[in-house]
């Protein structure tokens, strides 16, 4: 199996090395599968997600050592960012649509590219609408604005948007923490589709999602990898105490 | 007398604890209540006031002159003619002059502050450009007067440097602080997800600035400008230090010309009679164009609620 990520003795350190946030961190993300990382707040699954498109550029005083490639390219070297982010998208915890409509929330990283064509431009909000299930919700009101949409819709256009961008991977931090059942069964329906054309990396809470969608889990602990392996293995049978304990509910 | 604390005696045999409606405490309540309200009636009493006594003091020249003797009247030769078209000419001249020169220096100088500029850098443009609001107009005017009025008296060869041009360069650096702070804590008010989605689309930090930041900022930054108008066009001091003060019909801004606040200003102390009710009348302009500024602020304000 082809592996579309791989991460080797990845530290992190916040405050300039004050916080030591991920020790030595090794996980290979197999292509084309859901592979969730879990854990109790503040063990590093989302710090960890964020390593993959450099989102921890934003904050002041981190330092990373070790190495992350994608498509066995080191992502940390002599690469351009924004190349970096449109291959690996990223779909956050609360659905952050920008305060215009929905064409535009789809068309506005297109655009950032500098892609002005109108026919190029509709195509592609229609097929990413498509591909994220919310086409038929909205196919009439493209024009108005995506605050009007509920928050599980609001979570898919944001998804949608992601998409239109043609990554290879998705990664999501928590994407139904602040959404109800049903709308959570939507997003998590839709996680099953992507996986065939997507890699795809969430961070959950809850390990009963981790359960129901993803392939390969990885559970995290006070900044360190406890433990990862096929989901089903590593909820049967773990092989470290600190992780049956957790997935039998003792602590977190 | 009923005391704050809980009286035991008052609690009645059901076995509630709560006490009883201290009168006190009731009293205090409205004590401060009416405080409120007067300090809130000092404010809009005053404004009344103002607006009432403007208007009755011109009322002489309305009646003399008509209103269309004075806010289209071209010549102002009191005791004869008070045509005031010329300062309404020189206000607005001078205005749009500052905000089109000073509002793109102040928001880019906002978006530099609140987006771009580390934030050693920030903590040290920002605490000077608040120095910037606290400079009393009057030195400004001298500034414009050793600096700008030589400067353009030289380079653009014209007898004097007093003129329009001049004003509207003071003025343009008179309105900067106004406009940058409003601006900066509109920019910085827009939710930090929005810039971590479009920078996780891989769209550059100046696209996320000038495509998604400074729009979702928008009518904030509008609120700064008009703010900044209302500055321009109420400034006194400085203007009448740089901008010549004839009372005459500008041809270009490179000619002298006085402002309303100007023609006020430089009269008041010697006019009386029709004369100085002309100035009111000056006065009562001025405030209708303040009004329209605040009608247009009123409007942004309820746009922004929606």
């Amino acid at each position: 199996m082809m592996n579309k990520i791989s991460i080797k003795d990845l530290n992190l350190y916040y405050g300039n090395g004050a916080n030591h946030a991920l020790h030595g961190i090794n996980l290979d993300i197999p292509a084309r599968q859901v592979t969730a990382l879990i854990g109790p707040s503040g063990c590093g699954k989302s710090t960890l997600l964020r390593c993959l498109n450099r989102m921890n550029d934003l904050i002041e005083g981190v330092k990373i050592d070790g190495l992350v490639t994608l498509d066995e390219q080191d992502i940390y070297q002599n690469v351009d960012v924004a190349s970096l982010r449109i291959k690996v998208g990223m779909v956050f915890q609360k659905a952050n649509p920008f305060p215009m409509s929905i064409y535009d929330n789809i068309a506005y990283g297109l655009r950032a590219q500098g892609v002005t064509d109108k026919k190029t431009l509709n195509e592609v909000v229609e097929r990413s609408l498509r591909s994220a299930a919310l086409w038929d919700e909205v196919k009439d009101r493209l024009k108005s604005p995506a605050f009007g949409l509920s928050g599980g819709q609001q979570q898919r256009l944001c998804i949608a948007r992601t998409i239109a961008m043609e990554p290879d991977v998705i990664l999501m931090d928590e994407p139904t923490s602040a959404l109800d059942p049903i709308a959570t069964k939507k997003i998590e329906d839709l996680i099953q589709t992507l996986k065939q054309k997507y890699t795809i990396v969430i961070v959950t809470h809850s390990m009963q999602q981790a359960r129901r969608i993803s392939d390969r889990t990885a559970f995290f602990l006070m900044g360190d990898l406890v433990e990862h392996n096929n989901t089903n293995i590593l909820f049967s049978t773990p092989a470290d105490d600190r992780t049956r304990g957790y997935v039998n509910g003792d602590f977190g | 007398m009923q005391s704050a604390s809980i009286d035991t005696t008052a609690v009645p045999a059901t076995g509630t604890i709560l006490p009883q409606s201290g009168r006190r405490r009731d009293w205090k309540e409205q004590f401060f209540k009416i405080l409120f309200l007067l300090a809130a009636i000092i404010g809009v009493l005053s404004l009344a006031v103002i607006a009432y006594f403007i208007f009755q003091e011109s009322l002489p020249a309305f009646a003399e002159a008509g209103v269309s003797g004075i806010v289209t009247g071209t010549e102002w030769l009191p005791p004869a003619l008070y045509g005031i078209l010329p300062m309404i000419v020189a206000s607005l001249a001078s205005t749009i002059g500052a905000v089109a020169i000073g509002v793109p220096v102040a928001l880019l100088t906002a978006i530099f502050i609140a987006e771009v500029a580390p934030k050693w850098l920030a903590n040290i443009i920002r605490p000077a450009v608040e120095l910037l609001a606290g400079i009393p107009s009057v030195v400004y005017g001298f500034f414009g007067l050793i600096i700008i009025v030589p400067m353009i008296q030289e380079w653009f060869n014209v007898p004097a440097g007093n003129t329009v041009l001049a004003g509207m360069l003071v003025l343009a650096v008179m309105i900067l602080p106004t406009v940058i702070a409003v601006s900066e804590t509109s920019l910085r008010a827009v939710p930090k997800t929005y810039k971590e989605g479009s920078l996780a689309l891989g769209a550059s930090p100046m696209f996320t600035i000038f495509k998604l930041l400074v729009p979702a900022a928008r009518s904030g930054i509008l609120t700064g400008v008009i703010l900044g108008i209302a500055r321009a066009l109420g400034e006194t001091m400085a203007i009448i230090m740089v901008m010549g003060n004839a009372p005459a019909m500008p041809g270009s801004i490179l000619e002298p010309a006085r402002t309303l606040t100007a023609n006020i200003a430089l009269e008041m102390s010697y006019a009386s009679g029709v004369h100085a009710s002309a100035l009111y009348a000056t006065g009562i302009v001025l405030l209708v164009f303040i009004m329209m500024l605040n009608g247009t602020l009123l409007y942004l304000n309820r746009e922004k609620a929606k």
